[in-house]
């Protein structure tokens, strides 16, 4: 069994806290190379900016296995200076405005402070107060000493905690599949040849995958990802039968989603892993939502492709909350099933 | 011919779960073809080879797709009743009294919580599959598992019912085919597809795959030909359906102009379609690599994704004729 220690805190939280909204994921990158430099037997950034890492196993011609997390993390871009420090902006990737009012975020590259702000109570109506502020109405306040220029991207000032059982950054969504990789390729088993992708884009459409998945050509693909956790009761004391995934269960295995039918095979190994190794897992409830094994699968002639996520509270919102169990048991689901891993487990 | 249809439309087969058609067909296919793979993605690939000294001979990929709608379980509750999502284009109200079997053979009746009017039909996540449990523990089923629609095959003479024509009726028109196809002077890729209904993904990597120079589809259209139906020419027995265009695809019209020539010097009915919605495997083939001039052959289908899909025996043998007349002789296009 792998470890969760001080050293993948700390890498995790250094992940969690550099800014890395799609398209522009040069810090988590930064990062990434210098960690799997020491591990990898090829490394390469590729046109998107993504980090291809490749370890050799060994025998003739060995399996040769994709795994997939992506860098890149919701956020905003600067669209209009409308004066006085106050900025127009847009949402990059899946943001839902009810979240926004009222919190800090960081702008470019220097990390300026700004605040997304809205009427105080004591000067709105009581209609006002039903109604959600859309997008176009708020600004960043960067104060008019601020300096933003169009196009510059920001993201929520939250910064990582580990409090008890718990992790809580804005961007578990997927540093933590990031961060899962790294300690993957530090115990590459040589049975098969491991090939990652740190992909970039995934929150505007898979793109970065898209082309991962034509680069390698792998014989099959892991996406690891972070999912929503909806494990709230419902109000009225029903059984809440839509949860999604639900913290502390172990790593949600894909079944299907809006975009792909995971590959029964795939899914299968990865149950008879957890089963044989006593790692608790979860099915994540099939329905919409998709990851980069949706890319994966339909390059070139195909790939068999499963996803495996850690379950979070709050998803594409200024915080978010996993178990660090979660984060154990799905780090050694998918070191388990790497190392078990041969040609057989493809047969029909 | 009828019989084979039987065996075909009753086998179970949702989308990504193709293992059990997949037999059924390679079965039929292995000593008709020269070559047969299955790829990546489960699509079975079935060759017939150009006869030998063709020159530069032409590649061309017919599609049809194996894969079936169905469920999708997507929890257990405390009562062992059982909540699912569809797999494809599954629609509210043609469930309402369904019958459905899990690949572990576990079968089940559709059930629905009660609306405000007893016309109104539920969403559904309203709806459930009592397999006859009566708590969690004793559920033979569990999250992820994958249920397809139950209904015989019935045989009204002329007119066809199953619950999956759509599109096994294809499958059957692309084996008959290659079975009445001694020689062609051209490179034939069948491919029975896989993951159809949930966005044609096997037909765009096996396309990727075989890389062909030209192609079509053969899988169901529409109709409108029954009360109520409304801006659709296409009817039962008239023919088979050459399509012009549908929802996600323009065919190339030297494909349509093929097809059409070889229907009328041998005098096979057909009828021109022009579908609005809805697209099929052919969509994707032409969007691989540097791009394929595609088209495809329809079958007229009453009542589509409902589980009693109705189809004329006469448009399936003349589709059968069509293509493999467009198989037999050569193509210049």
């Amino acid at each position: 069994m792998l470890s969760i220690g001080t050293t993948q805190f700390k890498l995790l939280e250094k992940l969690c806290n550099a800014m890395s909204v799609s398209g522009d994921e040069g810090e988590v990158r930064r990062i990434v190379l210098e960690e799997v430099k020491p591990y990898a037997d090829e490394v390469k950034v590729d046109a998107l900016g993504s980090v291809m890492v490749r370890k050799h196993g060994t025998g003739k011609k060995p399996l040769k296995v994709l795994i997939d997390a992506h860098m890149d993390e919701v956020g905003f871009m600067i669209v209009h200076d409308d004066d006085d420090g106050f900025y127009n902006f847009e949402a990059v990737g899946g943001i839902d405005p009810r979240h926004l009012v009222g919190k800090q975020v960081i702008v470019g590259k220097d990390y300026t402070v700004g605040v997304i702000g809205a009427k105080p109570i004591h000067l709105t109506t009581a209609d006002e107060r039903k109604h959600t502020i859309n997008l176009d109405s708020m600004r960043i306040d960067l104060g008019p000493e601020g300096k933003a220029k169009v196009g510059d991207r920001a993201t929520f000032a939250t910064k990582f905690k580990h409090v008890g059982p718990s992790i809580m950054s804005k961007s578990i969504d997927d540093r933590i599949g990031v961060a899962i990789l790294i300690e993957l390729l530090k115990y590459a088993p040589k049975n098969i040849e491991l090939c990652l992708s740190f992909s970039v884009q995934e929150e505007v459409g898979l793109r970065g995958a898209t082309v991962a998945g034509y680069y390698f050509e792998p014989d099959l693909a892991i996406a690891v990802d972070s999912t929503p956790a909806r494990d709230l009761p419902d109000y009225d004391g029903s059984e809440n039968i839509t949860y999604n995934t639900k913290l502390g269960f172990g790593p949600a295995i894909y079944v299907a989603n809006s975009s792909t039918i995971d590959d029964p095979r795939l899914v299968r190994f990865l149950e008879e892993t957890a089963i044989s190794e006593k790692i608790p897992y979860q099915f994540r409830q099939p329905g919409g939502g998709g990851t980069n094994a949706g890319a994966i699968q339909r390059s070139r002639a195909g790939v068999p492709v499963v996803s495996v996520s850690v379950p979070h509270r709050y998803t594409h919102s200024p915080i978010s909350v996993s178990r660090v169990d979660d984060w154990k048991n799905t780090l050694n689901l998918l070191y388990a099933a790497l190392k078990r891993m041969t040609p057989d487990i493809l047969k029909r | 011919m009828k019989q084979l249809l039987k065996t075909l439309t009753e086998t179970f087969s949702p989308s990504g779960y193709e293992d059990e058609i997949r037999k059924v067909i390679l079965n039929e296919v292995k000593s008709l073809a020269d070559e047969v793979r299955v790829d990546a993605l489960g699509n079975l690939i079935v060759r017939k080879k150009p006869i030998k000294g063709t020159k530069s001979p032409k590649k061309i990929m017919i599609a049809a797709h194996m894969d079936e709608i169905g469920l999708m379980v997507t929890h257990v509750d405390d009562n062992g009743f059982v909540r699912f999502t569809g797999i494809g284009g599954v629609y509210p109200r043609n469930l309402v009294g369904g019958h459905v079997r899990f690949a572990n053979g576990v079968s089940g009746v559709i059930g629905l919580e009660p609306t405000s009017s007893p016309s109104d039909v539920p969403a559904l996540n309203k709806m459930f599959v009592d397999v006859g449990a009566t708590s969690k523990k004793n559920c033979p089923v569990k999250t992820g598992d994958v249920a397809g629609f139950e209904r015989s095959f019935l045989d009204l003479g002329d007119r066809l019912v199953a619950k999956s024509m759509d599109d096994r009726i294809g499958c059957l028109v692309a084996i008959e085919a290659l079975r009445a196809l001694k020689s062609t002077p051209h490179d034939v890729y069948f491919v029975f597809t896989t993951q159809e209904e949930v966005g044609t993904h096997g037909a765009q990597t096996s396309a990727y795959g075989i890389d062909p120079d030209l192609g079509f589809s053969i899988d169901v259209t529409s109709w409108g030909d029954t009360p109520g139906q409304k801006d659709f020419e296409v009817a039962l027995g008239k023919g088979p359906a050459i399509k012009i265009r549908d929802g996600g695809m323009l065919s190339d019209p030297r494909i349509v102009d093929w097809m059409i020539r070889t229907a009328e010097k041998a005098k096979i009915p057909y009828q021109r379609e022009v579908l609005l919605g809805g697209t099929t495997d052919a969509r994707a083939m032409q969007l691989v690599r540097g791009g394929v001039p595609v088209g495809c052959v329809s079958i007229p289908c009453r009542y589509v994704h409902t589980p009693a899909e109705m189809v004329d025996f006469n448009d399936v043998k003349n589709a059968v004729k069509l293509i493999g007349l467009m198989l037999k002789n050569s193509v210049s296009i």
